[in-house]
């Protein structure tokens, strides 16, 4: 490739080449910087070799990019046996030429200098090696080997210089490793050489616990995550945190999805949870968080949806025997590959280690709905603040693919609002789970603190595991307070009998009544037949004394008229 | 046979053994001529009738840096006898080519003595 060649890449916008390492392509905005050079740096077993090879066969396999490994430290052999577990096999790449692989070997004991000397052997194979395969990538791991094997350090300073100048003249994307020293980025200050972009990685160890960590200190010309990114190795290589996962720009959905118990859907407003949402179950110990979250898993996958419950107390198999007794069958869920129940210790990674298998699980088991029972443990690798920081990231990384999370939080103290690991503003929707001792017995009880756009009931409902499942009863409240089991059942008797007790008082007063009434109605009849034969007696009186009346006038009439004939007389 | 036997009996062989060379360069530079010139004297001085030198130019033929692991030129590689030994620079510096190919050991022995 001419000179010209390289500037034109030089004077264009910022092209980059994938690496296809999980994560790096989202720090880095699209991936290093193409036709240039870019120092892995970090201490021993960090996973800079590791990096290269990745970047080297993602190029080769995914991209169509063949690439150029040139080792100073591992043969060949040794490489291709360190790979062989992630999948990768170099030997093939090799035979395929897609990848070349040249391994410099340098034994300080067999050199002697005599006079003026440069290092063109080296240019030589590397071209050869580019030559011969077509590279667009190359790989030094670590060129810092030189300076042990080479008494000149002038020369190989010089020399150095004119290898990136060379590289970039090729226009090959180069990335070059460097052991991390005290102070400094690298032993022999490859820094000062390679400055288009310089990724750090780190190990530490805190809490005993081994963290690893990439920043990346530079990339001239292109913007990128500044943070430190938590990364982890296992089989399938290097994998870093998205960061994508930090933005809060996902698409809210008003679907439903049923709690799996009826009585919990009718206290979020009668649909269940917002699919997508954040589900925080708080409760002290044996309050039944595991149960909720277990019938939550079984209506998911009964929804034919995919569940992925990663439980940090219990063993699969445990949990299956303990949801057969409350009548939660989760074996055919498992069976029919709906349900992956992920059992470990919490103390089996560090912080990140675990936000990064379980982005990996649900990356590979693309599930609808995650469980984290219980979240509390993640306590015991972690400080508050981290955890919280953890939570957020992978609540957000859960938003972003609408997958709803339930989380159960493991509280110790009644005072419970402030949780845990004080995630509340993480949480959509938040039950409360309490117990309630009154007269000898401990009673369930359950409410939800708050629950994000939606009428949800501000009643505290008992609940209740029985053999057929989880039920919610309402609560008994009356003027002794809240009534809870056998208490609520003994309460309920009481009223019944009252209830007894006052319906026959008023079916007395009515039989009272009625028999006044008829009391009434004979007294009203004999007054009525008193009354009768008074009105009788003075109809009479009053005939009578008509009819005496009547005779009298008629009589005086007989003496008038006498008188009246005397006087015509 | 003592270990210093032995080891006198070594020396004495080394003076009689055939060296085997190759001088690895880049086509004509000047510190390629230089190395051969310089090579070529040291040969005829001290190991006259007694070594073959091949002279290959790595541009003609890069396979054989890649398999001869050379990174700095001029490499002049002592095959045999052994142990092998890379000498790099113009080979400017004589005593440091004969201290690498082992014809200043009686002396350094010599010395320490």
């Amino acid at each position: 490739m001419s000179k010209t060649n390289s500037t034109e890449i030089y004077d264009s916008p910022l092209q980059k080449s994938p690496t296809g390492i999980e994560g790096v392509d989202d720090i880095t905005l699209g991936g290093l910087p193409t036709g240039r050079s870019t120092l892995v740096c970090g201490g021993t077993g960090c996973g800079k070799t590791l990096f290269g090879i990745e970047f080297l066969v993602n190029g080769a396999v995914r991209y169509g990019e063949p690439g150029v490994l040139i080792t100073f430290e591992e043969t060949p052999d040794e490489l291709n046996e360190n790979v062989e577990s992630l999948g990768i096999d170099l030997k093939e790449l090799e035979a395929q030429k897609k990848i070349y692989i040249d391994y410099v070997y340098i034994e300080p004991s067999e050199i002697e200098e005599s006079g003026d000397y440069d290092l063109e052997g080296l240019f030589i194979r590397i071209g050869h090696a580019i030559d011969s395969v077509g590279a667009k990538r190359i790989v030094l791991d670590t060129i810092e080997s030189l300076f042990s094997g080479l008494p000149n350090k002038a020369i190989l300073r010089a020399e150095l210089h004119r290898l990136f100048r060379f590289l970039k003249n090729k226009g090959v994307t180069a990335v070059i490793t460097g052991e991390r020293a005290d102070g400094t980025l690298t032993r022999h200050g490859l820094e000062e050489y390679i400055s288009d972009c310089v990724i750090l990685l780190d190990q530490r160890v805190e809490n005993q616990l081994s963290v690893r960590r990439m920043r990346i200190i530079k990339y001239r010309g292109s913007l990128h995550g500044m943070d430190e990114y938590p990364f982890l190795i296992d089989d399938k290589g290097i994998s870093v945190l998205p960061i994508t996962s930090l933005e809060m720009e996902h698409d809210v959905s008003t679907e439903r999805i049923s709690t799996g118990i009826e009585g919990l859907d009718a206290m979020l407003g009668g649909g269940g949870y917002y699919k997508g949402s954040t589900i925080m179950i708080s409760g002290t110990a044996g309050t039944g968080k595991t149960s909720i979250a277990a019938s939550f898993a079984r209506a998911a996958c009964e929804r034919g949806e995919r569940c992925l419950y990663l439980a940090y107390e219990e063993a699969e198999s445990q949990i299956i025997r303990n949801m057969h007794s409350i009548g939660l069958d989760l074996e055919p869920c498992i069976n029919k590959g709906l349900l992956k129940i992920k059992s470990s210790r919490s103390t089996r990674y560090g912080l990140e280690m675990h936000l990064v298998m379980m982005h990996q699980l649900v990356n590979e088991f693309k599930p609808d709905v995650v469980v984290i029972d219980p979240i509390t443990d993640y306590k015991n690798v972690g400080k508050d603040t981290d955890v919280k920081s953890m939570l957020t990231r992978f609540t957000n990384l859960l938003k972003a693919k609408k997958i709803t999370i339930l989380l159960t939080d493991l509280a110790h103290t009644e005072t419970i609002a402030k949780t845990a690991v004080n995630i509340s503003s993480l949480v959509d929707t938040w039950l409360l789970l309490r117990d309630i001792e009154s007269n000898g017995e401990r009673n369930r009880g359950i409410y939800i603190l708050k629950s994000r756009g939606m009428a949800h009931s501000n009643h505290i409902r008992e609940f209740r595991l029985t053999d057929e499942g989880i039920d919610l009863v309402d609560m008994y409240v009356g003027p002794g307070g809240m009534l809870t089991g056998s208490a609520r059942y003994s309460q309920e008797a009481l009223e019944k009998a009252e209830e007894l007790v006052s319906r026959q008082e008023m079916e007395h007063k009515q039989r009272e009544l009625e028999r006044k009434r008829k009391i009434l109605d004979a007294r009203i009849i004999a007054l009525q037949a008193e009354f009768e034969a008074e009105e009788e007696e003075i109809n009479k009186f009053i005939m009578q004394r008509e009819e005496k009346l009547k005779v009298l006038s008629s009589d005086r009439d007989e003496i008038s008229k006498m008188g009246q004939a005397d006087q015509r007389t | 046979m003592d270990a210093k036997e032995k080891f006198e009996q070594s020396l004495q062989s080394s003076e009689n053994e055939q060296y085997i060379l190759r001088l690895y360069i880049t086509g004509i530079t000047p510190r390629s001529t230089q190395a051969i010139a310089n090579v070529k004297r040291i040969c005829e001085e001290y190991l006259a009738g007694r070594y073959e030198l091949e002279v290959i130019d790595i541009y003609q033929n890069p396979v054989l840096a890649k398999d001869e692991q050379i990174i700095a030129v001029p490499t002049l590689i002592k095959k045999l006898p052994l142990p092998l030994r890379r000498i790099i620079g113009d080979m400017s510096d004589t005593e440091r080519i004969l201290k690498g190919l082992d014809l200043r050991i009686k002396n350094d022995v010599q010395e320490k003595r």
